[in-house]
């Protein structure tokens, strides 16, 4: 009972066929999506999409992509991932995390604080960044 | 009658000019094969998250306090223009169409009494529209010089018009910029951006009945939708333009190595007659020399 997913970024396609389950981090936590899902749009925070090919979705994901951010749209049938960024997990580089997160905080301080609304597109920046030097430390 | 020495130079001349259209001909082909390889990557994106927005924007069109960016403040004063040219030149009409065509909806827009500011993308653009609307020019953005434009960069001044828009400073943005049909045509478009011009999906209807739910909520994923829509649209506007640019200007250089070739051949032709005809003239006045003794 497999699922189509599609994984893109403003750039290209990255990612496009059947698995039996893909995890994706949600805005609200992470979420899975496996064939007959109910349609639903999500908003994604930065973190790992995970691909399983077989039956055994309990083991380690066969495929894993470190998304920045974006928007999901899940069908009964489909997966659309729309990264703002998206790499292979095993090419994901801790630096650039690093460097994104210094960028984020220096924007961050700079902010007008009392603009709550505008604040948060930056934290989530933060919490991307911090997002993509944990997953690449774990590697 | 030009001497011969002076004939020999101008080939040579035209004969150097002729390989230099001809070598960006051949650059134009390659930039253009991967600028279009570039714009078709980047479709899946843009039509997912039109599919998106059409959704989203159906459950939320008629409730008040829609997001400026999807309809607007509700008035009509002040138009920014985002005209997109290219950086460099000698591509045939490519830029003058979209300087023209600018010119056209500023002047259509100033005789109904509207205030316009200026954006203008690439370097061409930017120049031309300085001579005639400099006071109203907000900034002149640079274009991708050739190069393959780069995401971050739309980003940026997707941003700033977000902004600008946030802040009430213009009302109407349009988009002005060279849809690309295929190698040898390009067309002028004004594309709306904002209020967002929402692609009818009546047609579409039918399958997307089902109704999304929606996580966080829709007004949170259509405030995070928006931007990026704006970005995107005026990413896939500069990858047309891009494509645009290097087919208008293979097909210039195109014709322009063809009447090199027309002009060499004419030119070679005087320069064959003229020897010809020197020849002709020393023969008679040996002949008439010797006829004299």
């Amino acid at each position: 009972m497999p699922i189509d997913v599609e994984i893109v970024s403003p750039e290209k396609r990255l990612l496009s066929r059947a698995v039996e389950m893909v995890v994706m981090p949600g805005s609200e936590g992470d979420l899975a999506a496996m064939q007959d899902h109910a349609p639903t749009i999500v908003l994604l925070r930065g973190g790992v999409v995970s691909l399983y090919d077989t039956q055994n979705v309990t083991g380690p994901a066969d495929e894993r992509f470190f998304v920045a951010g974006g928007f999901a749209e899940i069908t009964g049938s489909r997966c659309t991932i729309l990264a703002d960024s998206a790499t292979p997990v095993a090419e994901l580089s801790r630096a650039e995390g690093e460097t994104r997160l210094r960028d984020a905080e220096t924007a961050y301080d700079d902010a007008d604080k009392s603009d709550v609304p505008a604040l948060e597109p930056l934290l989530e920046r933060i919490q991307s960044a911090r997002a993509q030097i944990e997953t690449a430390e774990a590697n | 009658m030009p001497s011969l020495k002076d004939l020999k130079a101008r080939i040579t001349s035209v004969k150097s000019t002729r390989k230099i259209t001809s070598a960006m001909k051949m650059v134009a082909a390659a930039k253009l094969r991967r600028a279009q390889t570039r714009a078709e990557a980047a479709r899946p994106y843009a039509e997912a998250m039109q599919r998106m927005l059409a959704e989203l924007a159906c459950n939320m069109a008629d409730r008040d306090g829609a997001p400026k960016l999807l309809a607007g403040n509700g008035k009509d004063r002040t138009h920014l223009i985002v005209s997109v040219t290219s950086d460099r030149g000698l591509a045939g009409g490519f830029n003058s169409n979209i300087g023209r065509a600018t010119r056209r909806l500023i002047q259509r827009l100033q005789g109904e009494g509207k205030t316009v500011r200026l954006l203008p993308v690439g370097r061409k653009g930017a120049d031309f529209l300085q001579r005639e609307f400099r006071g109203d020019i907000v900034d002149r953005i640079p274009g991708s010089a050739g190069k393959d434009v780069a995401f971050a960069a739309v980003q940026e001044l997707a941003d700033r018009i977000t902004a600008m828009v946030e802040r009430d400073e213009v009302d109407v943005v349009t988009l002005v910029f060279n849809r690309f049909n295929n190698v040898m045509s390009q067309t002028p478009t004004e594309l709306q951006l904002v209020p967002l011009a929402l692609p009818s999906n009546d047609n579409e209807k039918g399958d997307s009945d089902a109704s999304y739910e929606f996580e966080p909520d829709e007004e949170t994923i259509l405030a995070r939708l928006l931007p990026r829509n704006l970005a995107i649209q005026l990413y896939r506007a500069m990858l047309e333009s891009a494509a645009g640019e290097q087919g208008a200007r293979m097909t210039a250089m195109d014709s322009a190595t063809r009447n090199a070739g027309k002009a060499i051949d004419r030119l070679t032709q005087t320069y064959n007659r003229t020897r010809q005809a020197n020849i002709t003239k020393e023969l008679i006045e040996i002949i008439s020399g010797a006829e004299a003794v």
